[in-house]
């Protein structure tokens, strides 16, 4: 599994009702139901993505994100998980508001735009960023909304959410003690754990 | 239990691959009356349908196919090797095909008041003496389903390990789920809707009203003046036609082309779109019976199972216990993909596990009918899933 993915696999406790937003494959939801008992549906968009999650008895919901959650009820699941999307979202902000209105508690991960890979190609070379966790030419990006682990925590500081855990990855791995103490500046995915206070 | 038939397809030489091969109906009889939504009785009938594959030792592989409007129990593989075409399913139904008879035992009948074998307006009626014609009683989904159940008792099967079905078969399927949810292991339902939109029942009272007014009619008792009101059935077949199409797949596929180069500034037929029309509609008004198309169109409209849970679809649904997958088409806007989403967001609001997908096709509501890559790997994934749960294994 992917880095960021075995982390929220940690996170989500035992026997949770959650919502994958974008859950490609569904190998987190597989894995989830599979070992922790995890009940709930993953949105995707993707044709290949949904027939592999119908494969693996995943309960999967072909759903546009920029429609937004309006067909979940309130309070409805445990938590959501969206795991590198908001970036590529018309209203990244308004999919938080959405997610902690279904759900107790969100978890996100994104590209994080500052990381300094990403510094130097822009800084040093003068190109737009293209790495491993942003692979795309700056004009076929589906990612429009980019951000970093500064403007995150910005963000929700000022919608009053409270951070309950944040964490990094860099490339394959979790985040190197680096990563750690300058989050903003080494880790290339970032990790949220949030909920609305 | 009467005679138990195992596999009833043959394999015959230069049979396109994929196929079931030559396939022979049976009849069932049943002699427990069936009592219906309407408040008759039918004191007995007969049910027609085919089976492709093999019922395995433990019956627990058993798939049934439930049939729109104007289908019939010949959904796969050929009555003759002198037929033209196969079943009317033929393209999902078959050996290494989406319902891969290689693991399941296909299950396909023609409903009550069908015209193509089950009891129906064109049977014997016993108490009167001559054809039911416009005195067959009116049947529901919840009816059919009910005979259903009766068919799969017959057969000794217990639980189907899929009930599948498009458009009006999509809502046996979902009554299915509602009225049995213990009998249904798996539930496929493919371009359909949870009730008829006013505009669906519009279209099928133009429809119902261009038979009951052709002077063929009779009030539905043509058969005593030796007719059918063709001209009426047509009409019907021609209105529904266009709504399994979508605009640009007629547009694609006639475009305002015309049969001859000049305009003949009459009223015969001009354009190709009007000979296609034509000719659907009278191959229709005399393979198809009239007071038939009545009672089926009127088995769409009254289908509302949230009317019976307070309007409440997800409470409707609350009895079914398996999971679903959901499919809808692009361009299908008899049964728009808005209509499933409203399914499937009711399934997801009564916590059922579901499973949605709206394939892109240009082909409208006929595409549930049709080969589509997408549309195959998705009801595969989903068949071989079902049979991986089940543990079913290939049986040849």
């Amino acid at each position: 599994m992917r880095a960021d993915l075995e982390l929220i696999y940690d996170w989500v406790p035992q026997g949770a009702h959650v919502l994958d937003l974008a859950c490609g494959d569904g190998a987190l939801l597989e894995s989830l139901a599979r070992d922790k008992g995890v009940t709930g549906y993953g949105l995707e968009i993707d044709p290949e993505g949904i027939t592999s999650c119908v494969a693996r008895g995943v309960s999967v919901i072909e759903h546009n994100l920029d429609d937004g959650l309006a067909s979940f009820c309130d309070h409805s699941y445990d938590q959501v998980i969206m795991t590198q999307a908001l970036q590529a979202l018309r209203r990244p902000d308004k999919m938080l508001d959405e997610m902690l209105r279904v759900a107790e508690e969100g978890i996100i991960t994104f590209p994080n735009f500052a990381y300094w890979r990403h510094r130097v190609y822009l800084g040093l070379r003068g190109y737009m960023p293209v790495s491993k966790s942003l692979p795309h030419a700056w004009y076929d990006t589906p990612n429009i909304h980019l951000s970093t682990f500064n403007d995150f925590e910005h963000l929700c500081r000022e919608k009053g959410l409270v951070i309950v855990d944040r964490a990094v990855g860099v490339g394959e791995r979790r985040g190197h003690w680096t990563s750690k103490w300058w989050p903003n500046l080494f880790g290339e995915i970032a990790i949220f754990r949030v909920r609305r206070r | 239990m009467l005679s138990m038939p195992d596999s009833d397809t043959l394999a015959f030489a230069d049979q396109p691959t994929g196929s079931v091969g030559l396939v022979t109906p049976h009849i069932a009889q049943f002699d427990t009356p069936l009592a219906l939504a309407c408040g008759k009785v039918l004191p007995e009938y007969e049910l027609i349908y085919e089976t492709y594959g093999t019922l395995n030792a433990e019956r627990s592989n058993a798939v049934l196919i439930c049939h729109a409007l104007s289908g019939h129990h010949h959904a796969a593989g050929y009555h003759s090797r002198d037929d033209r075409k196969p079943g009317w399913w033929d393209s999902h139904i078959g050996p290494g095909k989406s319902i891969d008879t290689n693991r399941f035992f296909v299950v396909s009948l023609n409903n009550l008041g069908g015209c193509h074998g089950s009891t129906g307006p064109v049977s014997h009626n016993p108490e009167s003496g001559r054809q039911w014609g416009p005195d067959f009683p009116m049947v529901t989904v919840s009816d059919w389903v009910a005979s259903q159940a009766r068919l799969a008792d017959h057969l000794g099967i217990e639980r189907w390990a899929a009930a599948i079905g498009g458009s009006l078969g999509g809502m046996q399927v979902l009554q299915w789920t509602i009225t049995y949810p213990e009998r249904v292991a798996n539930a496929v339902v493919i371009a359909a809707t949870p009730r008829l939109s006013a505009q669906n029942i519009a279209f099928n009272e133009v429809a119902r009203q261009a038979i009951r007014s052709d002077p063929e009619f009779f009030g539905g008792w043509y058969a005593d003046h030796d007719t059918v009101p063709k001209r009426g059935l047509k009409l019907a077949r021609m209105v529904g036609h266009i709504t399994y199409l979508s605009e640009d797949a007629m547009g694609s596929k006639f475009g305002r082309d015309l049969r001859s180069d000049d305009l003949n500034f009459g009223f015969d037929v001009e354009f190709q779109v009007e000979s296609y029309l034509r000719y659907q509609g009278d191959a229709f008004s005399t393979a198809f019976d009239a007071n038939t198309y009545l009672l089926m169109t009127k088995a769409l409209d009254y289908f509302d199972p949230a009317a019976l849970a307070d309007g409440d679809l997800a409470k409707a649904l609350a009895p079914a216990q398996c999971p679903f997958l959901i499919v809808s088409f692009t361009t299908d806007w008899r049964f728009p993909p808005a209509r499933s989403r409203e399914l499937v967001d009711a399934l997801i609001r009564a916590g059922k596990s579901v499973s949605y997908a709206n394939i892109e096709s240009p082909h409208g509501h006929d595409a549930f009918l049709l080969p589509e890559p997408r549309y195959q790997a998705l009801f595969s994934a989903f068949m071989n899933r079902t049979a991986r749960e089940l543990g079913l294994e290939e049986i040849r």
